[in-house]
């Protein structure tokens, strides 16, 4: 069995991770915003659902939530749904996952802005979202980039988890492969990935950080 | 013309009564100087001036327009929220730590506001900055962010954000506060320069000595309530003994 073998299997999996990764971290990023509002909403009632579905999503493991997810319009609506709805159910159950992460990391930034920032907005007689949109936002996302940096990390190998949905990405590739072939050699090319992976991410990050650092 | 007239202002957090009926008035062209006490609710005056924080009861006008009417000594009611908008424009404060937008540069700072609440040209806007700067000596830190400059230049930023928006009336709470006191002249000097120019000021300080040269009232606050009112003359001349005692304080130092 030849390396290049291995590669090209591993390849294909390696890009339906990268989709997992890229699709949930484009719905999971706004929809934690929008979860992050909820959750310091002045109205009671959606501040105790914000709260309860955070606590949910960040209480129990991930893959139950898939299993949920995908079994969800079965058991709730009757609704056959075809195999298809594999790849669906893990990107949905990523994305309510995650959003509830990002929506606690927002919140935690929102929250440490200085009140004399709102203050002086209001003095000024900017609006609520005039002051939201470029005054908050832009100094909360500086403060969010470090937590935001060690979730999207925690994701790249959480990834791996779409098996439970027999969706197949690179780490149940390269199991297979070590199964049928018995060796290692697959998991630890598998290894390699995600780590050049996360080196890129991290480094990307980093740079966004940095660029960021015009101002304290 | 009143530019600022306050009646019978009251407000209490929970339990604690800090504004037990404040009245006052201030002119165009006046500058009134607030001392008093830590803790005796100067902050909490100009917060309900500003509107920062709701009064409970009493009479708030700017050039004679009500902006929070008591009706029959009870509760404040305050204007329509487009009354109010257009309201405030009659007023800036500059807080005692600045509040500078960290991520904006010097003129961004100054000129997000009027472009945004005015509607004003970014080009107007910024030439408007740019002779403010001039005047207060910043000319060239204009492309500065607020943490490379100074606490004294911070300030003067602070001071010139409020002015670009043209303001009948500014309220100062405490400007020179926060600063180390070798900072302290630069500021006092900018508003002084104001105080020649006609502009009308409300300001909040510890610094009796330029209250003193400047105002052309005092009014002298404790308990939440104004103890003593005169010219900065009757003010340093007072027989008032928690006047006395308090001018004494700073005299010592
Ligand atoms: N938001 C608030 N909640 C509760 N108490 C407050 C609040 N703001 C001010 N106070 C209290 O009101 C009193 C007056 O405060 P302040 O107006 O800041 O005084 P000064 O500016 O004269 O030092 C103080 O006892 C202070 O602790
Ligand atoms: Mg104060």
């Amino acid at each position: 069995m030849s390396i290049y073998f291995i590669l090209t299997q591993l390849g294909q999996g390696f890009l339906t991770t990268i989709l997992i990764f890229i699709l949930t971290l484009l719905f999971s990023l706004p929809l934690g915003l929008v979860v992050s509002f909820g959750r310091m909403s002045k109205i009671f009632i959606i501040r105790t659902i914000s709260k309860l579905y955070i606590s949910i999503m960040r209480g129990t493991p991930l893959m139950l939530q898939l299993i949920v997810v995908f079994f969800a319009p079965y058991y709730v609506f009757g609704l056959q749904m075809g195999s298809s709805f594999r790849f669906t159910a893990v990107i949905i159950a990523f994305v309510l996952n995650y959003a509830a992460y990002f929506a606690e990391i927002y919140r935690g930034g929102i929250e440490s802005m200085p009140i004399g920032q709102y203050e002086a907005c209001k003095v000024l007689g900017l609006s609520k979202s005039q002051t939201f949109i470029r005054i908050i936002l832009p100094q909360v996302f500086k403060r969010v980039l470090p937590p935001l940096t060690n979730e999207t990390i925690t994701l790249v190998k959480d990834t791996s988890l779409a098996f439970v949905l027999s969706v197949v990405e690179m780490f149940t590739t390269a199991k297979q492969i070590a199964a049928s072939e018995t060796t290692m050699l697959p998991l630890m090319i598998a290894g390699v990935f995600y780590y050049i992976f996360n080196l890129i991410v991290a480094l990307s990050m980093e740079r966004m950080e940095n660029r960021l650092n015009y101002y304290r | 013309m009143k530019v600022l007239e306050i009646r019978n202002m009251k407000k209490s957090f929970g339990d604690l009564e800090v504004l037990k009926g404040i009245s006052l008035s201030v002119n165009e062209g006046e500058v009134l100087s607030i001392i008093g006490p830590s803790g005796s609710g100067k902050s909490t005056l100009l917060r309900c001036a500003t509107m920062l924080d709701n009064m409970d009861e009493g009479d708030l006008l700017y050039l004679n327009e009500f902006a929070a009417k008591s009706i029959n000594g009870g509760n404040s009611i305050y204007s329509s929220k487009d009354d109010l908008k257009r309201i405030k424009k009659t007023f800036g404060l500059v807080f005692q730590n600045f509040n500078l937008f960290p991520h904006y540069n010097v003129l961004k700072n100054i000129t997000e506001a009027p472009i945004l609440v005015d509607g004003i040209s970014k080009k107007e806007a910024e030439d408007r900055a740019k002779s403010l700067l001039d005047k207060l000596g910043l000319a060239n830190k204009s492309s500065a962010f607020p943490y490379q400059l100074s606490g004294g230049q911070q300030q003067r930023v602070s001071i010139a954000r409020a002015l670009a928006l043209q303001p009948k009336l500014l309220f100062f709470d405490e400007p020179t506060s926060a600063l180390d006191p070798e900072l302290t002249g630069e500021v006092l000097k900018v508003i002084k320069e104001l105080a020649k120019e006609k502009m009308t000021m409300v300001i909040v300080t510890h610094e009796m000595q330029f209250a003193k040269e400047l105002s052309d009232r005092i009014i002298f606050i404790d308990d939440g309530i104004i103890q003593v009112e005169g010219s900065p003359k009757e003010i340093f001349s007072t027989d008032n003994v928690r006047l006395k005692d308090f001018i004494g304080k700073f005299a010592n130092r």
